[in-house]
């Protein structure tokens, strides 16, 4: 069977696995999604070495009918681009099931429907990335939408439901905008050889329309991308949902479902509408420079940990939809490690921060203090992480912001300029609460906190590891990735400008 | 003077017949049959005369012929698409009807006379509803294949008296649901009216009364474009009305919430498809040439329905009046194929029409599960907490408001794309536009009541959901499997539609 087909269908066996097992046997349930994530992680890993990186066609391809009157196919394929996207994926998820492993109980509901949802969410996640098919995108993009909702209302904490429904809102918004792009997309299709919703075949209506009828129907998509990224001023979801869920939820959310935005931008917008994407560029970028920016400043602002880690992702989706818009192959190629990065960036950020802010019972930064001497490990995770958010040196942040600079500043000197002060800004965001949580005396209430048991460890582990090992040799994902990024750019009809000394002079 | 006897073809009219057949013998049974073998035998007739009736139908489906009763009567593939609808939604509607629960126990006692109390302390049981179910399913499958005035006209009447009657046998709050009866009365004569002199206006017109004799004297240009004018305004009066299209809406809300849940249910689905069934006819037949005269208001007409159904639909506590004005909303959907105007956009709304009936009775089904010691709870501030007293009644629910929302793998996905696609298809870039924005607040409503069926606590007040008769319980499995399965795989009902709808002229 098709690679791809066969990672989407695992997980449903999965939930239906856990779905016969009875509710009192909460550890079997455990077990069984843990086993099944695993399991998709290491089909996830086999795909990954299948995968032919010199070659930038479609690789695992297959198309079955689906709704033929409609010219609707079940079709699903990957480039280095979508690969990255679902390693990063089929990784995090036994990772988020094995540190969130208590997080399951206490929720409206059953611990048996958490990991059933978990694993629903997690066949859309691999199946938005892999459909080259718009109808079937359009369906894994809207029906994931549920399970984060019930996932949020359900098992978070505080203002749980007014969050989920503000999340869902923005998103059914966002994606019935993409809807109507989508028929107008399928009656264009229809006067032009037939309808069809095949990404290629559509990538070359853009010659038939006129400009407006492109830029309306960029809009459509973009709004949507857009809102899920999510890029200034679309954003204020995200925070609330952040903070409402529970950490692993956050890390599927912010990791992975965030991305599809991202993603799509490259996808879709770039591909469908490559005439739009060049009208709307400057204005996009302004969005971009303005959302690292003030996702920036909001950070340093924040007093709550989950909120802070929700606005370091804004400011860091808008370093990745500069890459993107900034239509060099340098920029693309940052763009998409930069994806892959702040997934497992984001995903040590809030596993530690949901450790210390299950043990502490609070998740006001300020309530923390000296954790370093109480819980050494904990906080050096958080320390490690935090240092992955900020970019340093030689951890797998620091390449891909570093390429999306670059790549930025060859064609738009301006916005890499001030998104340089991103960089700035992203040291005292982290330093702050480091200094504050970490360091210092222990404060009151935060002497008898235990250090990560063997389970966290073992989750939080591997998560370092890959942000360590990658900082030093990014080369493996960037082998899969350039080819993808060079492939995009050469069909925008982009050339990469080449760097002189003569410049800025 | 000589007079010829008519030639008809029983055959094809074998449903309608048949049907109209058990209504008489039901009436029989009211008259001679002991009071205590009533309901059996009655539900016994109803549903073999559905069932005989549906056989028929299969035996003929094949068949088209204008012929079928000297030219009243358009017997096609798009008539038996409508009554195979029809008479599956009539029969599952029966089954809710069969759950006694509902109704008053004798329909003709005063409200709170000593009557009322003699025969509710008699146990006894109100059986004239099934031969009135029979008596309107006859002119509901009469409606969408009449190809003459007179015949719609009968066909109309014969569809809504039955209901008049039925929206009135409430056993809770009769005084509201005998207001709702007269009001549903009243508003339905007015229309009825209104029909009528549009009758008037096209024989003035054409001096025909058949729908081809309209069409040719539409294409013939010859006849007084005024009366043309005023003829399809006033009978896309009586039309629109019973649709429930604003501005002629105001009867739905009242008579949705007066009635009984079961005959509600009924009403809104078989209702609706019979009605656009002999709408989308008459446009596409009769006045699909006189386009440009009917087409702009039409447009119009949708777009204020769609619109304020939503809007409105917002402002309600109560469950039967939301789902009223989100029917509302649909017909503004449903109309948007009507403007379409193309075979695209009759495939659509036949699909639309059977998704949207199923759905409709499965989520009334449901609300008929509600309820306290004094019979259905209808107030959706009662409804919070419930999927934590019974999750899975929530969840089918839930389920049955995403479809209605149109979220990808329900059958109101499939429907809404196929149907505004159609529309945009046919250039009615509005009606794509404001069908997608009335989606999105739509949705908020939707989603409403999951929030409060899933994120708030129950309150104690005695609300509970009863355990369904095994008819009940028939009804809510079909239909929610229907629901999920045309979102799923919509391919085989769609090809057929495809191949087989047309209508003969």
């Amino acid at each position: 069977m098709n690679a791809l087909t066969s990672m989407m269908l695992l997980p449903l066996l999965g939930s239906l696995l856990i779905a016969v097992i009875p509710n009192d046997q909460v550890l079997r349930i455990k077990q069984a999604a843990l086993g099944t994530t695993l399991l998709i992680a290491i089909s996830g890993v086999m795909a990954w070495f299948k995968f032919d990186a010199g070659n930038t066609s479609l690789q695992f391809v297959q198309i079955s009918q689906w709704i033929p009157s409609f010219g609707i196919n079940y079709a699903v394929g990957v480039d280095g681009l979508a690969l990255v996207l679902i390693l990063m994926s089929v990784l995090l998820a036994p990772i988020v099931v094995l540190a969130g492993w208590n997080e399951s109980e206490g929720g409206r509901w059953s611990v048996k429907v958490f990991y059933i949802l978990i694993l629903v969410l997690e066949t859309m996640m691999i199946g938005v990335f892999a459909a080259t098919d718009i109808f079937l995108f359009y369906v894994f993009f809207e029906a994931m939408l549920i399970p984060v909702y019930f996932l949020i209302g359900g098992f978070g904490s505080g203002e749980r439901a007014a969050a989920a429904v503000k999340f869902l809102l923005y998103s059914l918004f966002g994606g019935l905008l993409m809807l109507a792009s989508i028929i107008g997309l399928y009656v264009i299709a229809g006067k032009h050889g037939g309808h069809t919703f095949d990404v290629g075949q559509l990538s070359e209506l853009h010659k038939f329309m006129s400009p407006t009828t492109q830029n309306l129907l960029f809009l459509g998509f973009f709004i949507a991308f857009a809102i899920k990224a999510p890029v200034w001023p679309l954003h204020t979801w995200l925070p609330d949902a952040a903070a409402a869920a529970t950490p692993g939820t956050s890390v599927l959310l912010l990791g992975v479902l965030d991305k599809v935005g991202t993603f799509g931008m490259i996808r879709f917008c770039l591909a469908l509408f490559p005439d739009a994407s060049k009208t709307f560029t400057p204005i996009i970028l302004v969005l971009a420079v303005i959302s690292i920016v003030y996702g920036a400043f909001l950070a340093i602002g924040a007093r709550d940990i989950k909120r802070l880690i929700a606005y370091t992702s804004i400011s860091h989706f808008g370093f990745i939809t500069m890459g993107i818009f900034a239509m060099t192959s340098q920029g693309h190629s940052g763009a998409t490690l930069y994806m892959f990065n702040h997934g497992f960036s984001t995903a040590a950020l809030f596993l530690v921060a949901g450790w210390m802010i299950s043990r502490r019972g609070s998740s006001t930064i300020s309530d923390f203090g000296g954790l370093q001497r109480v819980t050494p490990v904990m906080a050096w995770s958080f320390f490690i992480a935090g240092m992955s958010s900020l970019a340093l040196p030689g951890l797998s942040s620091f390449v891909s912001e570093f390429l999306v600079l670059v790549g930025t500043y060859t064609r738009y000197p301006v916005a890499a300029v001030i998104a340089t002060f991103g960089i700035v800004l992203a040291a005292l965001y982290i330093l702050i609460p480091v200094q504050k949580a970490l360091h210092g005396p222990t404060t009151p209430g935060n002497e008898n906190l235990t250090d990560l048991n063997l389970r966290e460890k073992i989750a939080i582990a591997p998560v370092i590891a890959v942000i360590v090992a990658l900082g030093f040799y990014p080369a493996p994902l960037l082998n899969v990735i350039n080819p993808a990024s060079a492939h995009v750019i050469a069909s925008q009809g982009f050339t990469d400008p080449v760097p002189s000394e003569s410049a800025g002079k | 003077m000589e007079f010829t006897a008519p030639v008809l073809n029983y055959a094809q009219l074998a449903p309608i017949l048949i049907v109209l057949g058990g209504a008489l013998i039901g009436v029989l049974i009211e008259a001679f049959a002991p009071r205590a073998s009533r309901h059996s035998s009655q539900l016994f007739i109803t549903i073999a005369s559905l069932v005989a009736a549906f056989a028929a139908l299969v035996r003929v489906r094949n068949q088209a012929s204008v012929d079928a009763a000297m030219g009243s009567v358009a017997f096609d593939g798009a008539g038996v698409l409508l009554q195979g609808s029809i008479l599956i939604i009539a029969l599952l509607s029966v089954f809710l009807i069969a759950d006694q629960e509902n109704f008053t126990a004798l329909a003709a006692a005063v409200p709170g006379s000593s009557e009322e109390r003699e025969s509710l302390q008699r146990d006894l049981r109100v059986t004239e509803v099934y031969p009135l179910t029979l008596f309107a399913v006859a002119g509901m499958l009469l409606f969408p294949l009449s190809s003459d005035l007179i015949t719609l006209f009968v066909a109309l009447e014969m569809l809504s008296l039955p209901l008049y009657l039925m929206a009135g046998l409430s056993r809770r709050r009769r005084l509201m649901s005998q207001e709702s009866a007269l009001k549903y009365f009243l508003l339905g004569a007015f229309s009825s009216a209104f029909f009528l002199f549009g009758v008037a206006y096209l024989y003035g017109y054409s001096a025909s009364i058949t729908f081809a004799g309209i069409q040719s004297s539409v294409i013939g240009g010859s006849g007084n474009d005024v009366f043309l004018l005023l003829g399809i305004a006033f009978i896309s009066v009586g039309l629109l009305f019973k649709v429930g299209a604003v501005p002629f809406h105001a009867w739905s809300p009242d008579v949705y919430q007066g009635a009984p849940t079961a005959v509600t249910g009924f009403m809104a689905a078989a209702t609706k498809v019979a009605a656009f069934g002999a709408i989308l006819r008459i446009y596409y037949v009769a006045f699909a040439n006189a386009q440009w005269q009917w087409r702009p208001a039409l447009i119009l007409i949708a777009i204020v329905t769609m619109v304020f159904g939503s809007v409105v639909a917002i402002a309600q506590r109560d469950v039967k009046r939301m789902l009223a004005y989100s029917s509302i909303a649909h017909a503004g959907f449903l109309l948007a194929g009507v403007i379409a105007l193309s075979k695209s956009g009759l495939d659509a709304s036949l699909f639309y029409l059977f998704a949207y009936g199923i759905a409709t009775v499965g989520a009334f089904g449901v609300v008929t599960l509600v309820r306290d010691s004094a019979g259905e709870v209808t107030d959706l501030n009662r409804w919070s907490g419930l999927g934590k007293r019974s999750p899975l009644v929530a969840s089918v629910f839930a389920f049955f408001l995403l479809a209605f929302a149109g979220i990808p793998l329900t059958s109101g996905f499939i429907g809404k794309f196929s149907i505004f696609s159609a529309a945009y298809e046919s250039g009615s870039t509005w009606i794509l536009i404001s069908g997608v924005l009335s989606s999105a607040i739509a949705a908020f409503f939707y989603i409403r009541v999951i929030v409060l069926m899933f994120f708030k606590d129950p309150v104690e007040d005695g609300t509970s959901v009863v355990i369904p008769s095994a008819l009940t319980l028939t009804t809510i499995v079909v239909t929610s499997a229907i629901t999920l399965l045309l979102g799923v795989f919509p391919a085989p009902l769609i090809t057929f539609i495809e191949s087989s709808a047309f209508f003969i002229r």
